[in-house]
């Protein structure tokens, strides 16, 4: 069994997918000769062909109309945005028409469409190629929104989006793309999309995040367990819809928890899980939530980008604050 | 000097204002009269149906209501043309496009009487549902054309547009796309001269919306949208072409909105009604029932017979759409997903309870 990256094991979901079914077609900018800006789709073109990995011409709004089109008429389109920066363009297409195309038919026409990008900070990229907006997507309805945090999950969950019969938004850190490796076997076997994954137990103080922020939070509660603190630490990577029942779960027994994410505060994701745990959690607490986030700036160019990110320190000093309450 | 590139647009009419054919060959189509009257009577019902939409509309029946008014010809011209397994992607006033495609007036009725059950409609299942947002039914046809040429599916793709619809991107990124894959996707840019209060003219610089589709490298031309003839004409070439591999085309039908945009509008505010007037001079119906009385086919007792038929018809769809239940609260939610997410279960069952608590 191969060690792989996160990317690389986004290449193998795609390629076994397509391998598997006729129906499923790549698009996207230089997804072909090129095997796309980070070699996502490295290969695919040699293995299926330019009628299956398809080169767009360079317009976001294209793509993600066309992609519209084609699931409605029964492909399964695998379309990548370059970066999560370039989907703005995207948006119309994706809320008016691929989240909502099944409601607006009462379920005559739907969209089995996966929309693909690259999220988030800190690999000293240009303007505008740094970007973690996934609150702007998990607001619309109809859509899934999907942000693996390991090679493992990104196989699993990409084969899921694709096979899913709604739109799926999915994120891929590419800060972690290739941080490290672990054994993926190539079996096809999808993980669900409604789950959150409990990466680390522990009884003082829940962690949760998603995306490349696992890194950090991983670290950070190292960094507690040298200090006597047991930190549990949940990758939610199904926001949309939202697992809460096993954040839930670890908060009952913690009484503290910790949301952790790159993007800006207000109104980011971790406002949506705060909320719930005031709903329904309020008298498990022990202590208020805390949220350690990007702030509510655009992410700085690369000098600065990485005192934006969360950092260990961060992550520590916010779940220290949550023990001090007693 | 060099030319790097030269072009023209042809400007295609078979019939002009007074039922005169302008030209000797007519196309093999017009030549069957029976044919010809079944399509102009297909105009006069939807005339009859966007008048009884605009009175529902008037007396509380109807929500929201866009008449398609004057561009009956443009319509039944694209519909007649089309076979059933192309799909259609419409704005949201081509209705008689939509009604030779199976779509029923009650349908219609529904969508703008605030019930989604009207797109889901007893028109092909493959065609788009009608679009709001502007220009972006585009890239569906787009779209739709690709997965055809994929699949080796000899299927056209026909979206309509208006002329204001023709500056956005998605309207761009459509013919761009279809010219460079050579898609086989047929635009049809309906041309009604105004976009709400914006005229043609403040739209774009160029001298016509057609060379929009030279510049995608589509074969593109201008028809007289309010000669039937012609618009089915343009259809009938630019379908075979696409059919058979050869590509796509944009058609620029020439006509005129001759009622406010929507019920929601007053084209007073912006319009001279001696244009109004003048444009009806020029309207389709008229142009074409002239064409067929010279030729014997038509007469005022027969279009009198029609019309009433029309009437009758009318007042069953009517009935039939006054009479459809409002769906039940549980239908906001289940169209959301294939299957329903757990959030949205519970918030189903929320809303479903707070409403029986409330009876």
């Amino acid at each position: 069994m191969a060690q792989i990256t996160l990317i690389e094991a986004v290449t193998m979901a795609l390629a076994y997918e397509m391998d598997h079914d006729a129906s499923v077609i790549v698009l996207g900018e230089d997804v072909g000769i090129n095997g796309g800006v980070f070699r996502a789709t490295v290969g695919l073109l040699e293995k299926f062909g330019p009628e299956r990995v398809i080169d767009m011409p360079l317009d976001e709004t294209t793509i993600a109309g066309v992609t519209v089109g084609m699931a409605a008429q029964g492909m399964k389109p695998v379309a990548e945005s370059q970066f999560e920066g370039f989907m703005y363009p995207m948006l119309d297409q994706i809320a008016s028409h691929a989240a909502r195309l099944r409601n607006r038919t009462r379920g005559r026409m739907h969209v089995p469409a996966v929309f693909r990008a690259p999220w988030g900070g800190g690999i000293r990229a240009p303007e505008h190629h740094s970007e973690a907006n996934e609150a702007i997507f998990t607001n619309i309805p109809g859509l899934r929104v999907v942000l693996p945090s390991s090679p493992g999950r990104a196989y699993g969950l990409l084969l899921a989006a694709i096979r899913d019969p709604d739109p799926v938004i999915f994120f891929e850190p590419k800060r972690i793309y290739r941080q490290y490796k672990e054994e993926v076997p190539d079996d096809g076997e999808a993980l669900p999309l409604d789950m959150c994954f409990v990466l680390r137990d522990g009884s003082d103080v829940t962690l949760v995040t998603w995306g490349a922020q696992v890194k950090e939070t991983l670290e950070a509660a190292d960094a507690l367990a040298d200090s006597g603190i047991s930190a549990e630490v949940i990758d939610v990577a199904t926001l949309k819809p939202l697992d809460f029942d096993t954040i839930h779960e670890s908060v009952r027994k913690t009484g503290r928890c910790v949301i952790v994410h790159e993007a800006p505060r207000t109104a980011g994701f971790g406002a949506e899980i705060a909320a719930r745990l005031a709903e329904h959690a309020m008298y498990d607490l022990l202590a208020p939530v805390q949220r350690v986030t990007g702030y509510d700036t655009h992410i700085p160019l690369f000098r600065l980008e990485m005192k934006y990110l969360p950092s260990v320190q961060r992550i520590v000093a916010a779940a220290q604050q949550t023990l001090a309450v007693s | 000097m060099t030319i790097a590139a030269s072009f023209e647009i042809e400007y295609l009419q078979y019939l002009d204002t007074t039922g005169k054919a302008t030209r000797k060959d007519l196309p093999e189509f017009a030549r069957d009269l029976d044919h010809m009257i079944d399509l102009y009577k297909t105009m006069l019902f939807l005339r009859v149906f966007d008048t009884k939409s605009i009175a529902l509309q008037r007396t509380g029946k109807l929500g929201t209501y866009a008449s398609c008014l004057g561009h009956e010809a443009v319509y039944i011209g694209i519909g007649s043309a089309m076979q059933e397994e192309d799909v259609f992607a419409p704005s949201y006033r081509e209705y008689g496009t939509q009604f030779i495609r199976g779509v029923k007036p009650r349908e219609v009725l529904l969508y703008w009487g605030g019930d989604e059950r009207g797109s889901d409609f007893s028109g092909p299942a493959h065609d788009f549902p009608w679009t709001v947002p502007i220009g972006t039914q585009c890239l569906h046809a787009a779209g739709s054309a690709l997965a055809f040429k994929l699949r080796k599916e000899p299927r056209v793709a026909v979206f309509c547009i208006g002329d204001g619809g023709t500056s956005k991107a998605d309207f761009y990124g459509a013919i761009n796309v279809a010219g460079a894959m050579q898609l086989p996707m047929v635009a049809v840019i309906v041309n009604n001269q105004w976009a709400i209060s914006t005229p043609r003219q403040a739209q774009t610089g160029a001298k016509t919306l057609a060379q929009k589709g030279l510049a995608a490298g589509l074969e593109s031309l201008q028809v007289d949208g309010n000669d039937l003839i012609a618009v089915r004409a343009a259809m009938d070439h630019a379908l075979k072409r696409a059919r058979h591999g050869h590509g796509g085309s944009v058609i620029e039908a020439i006509t005129y909105r001759l009622s406010d945009h929507t019920t929601a509008d007053d084209a007073r505010r912006y319009r001279d009604d001696a244009e109004v007037k003048a444009a009806w001079e020029r309207e389709p119906l008229l142009r074409l029932r002239t064409w067929l009385e010279l030729a014997g086919a038509w007469d005022e007792q027969r279009e009198e017979a029609w019309k009433v038929q029309c009437g009758q018809r009318m007042d069953e769809e009517v009935n039939a759409y006054l009479g459809t239940r409002t769906q039940p609260l549980e239908a906001t939610f289940d169209y959301t997903y294939a299957e329903l997410p757990i959030d949205l279960v519970e918030q189903r069952t929320a809303a479903l309870a707070a409403e029986s608590a409330s009876h």
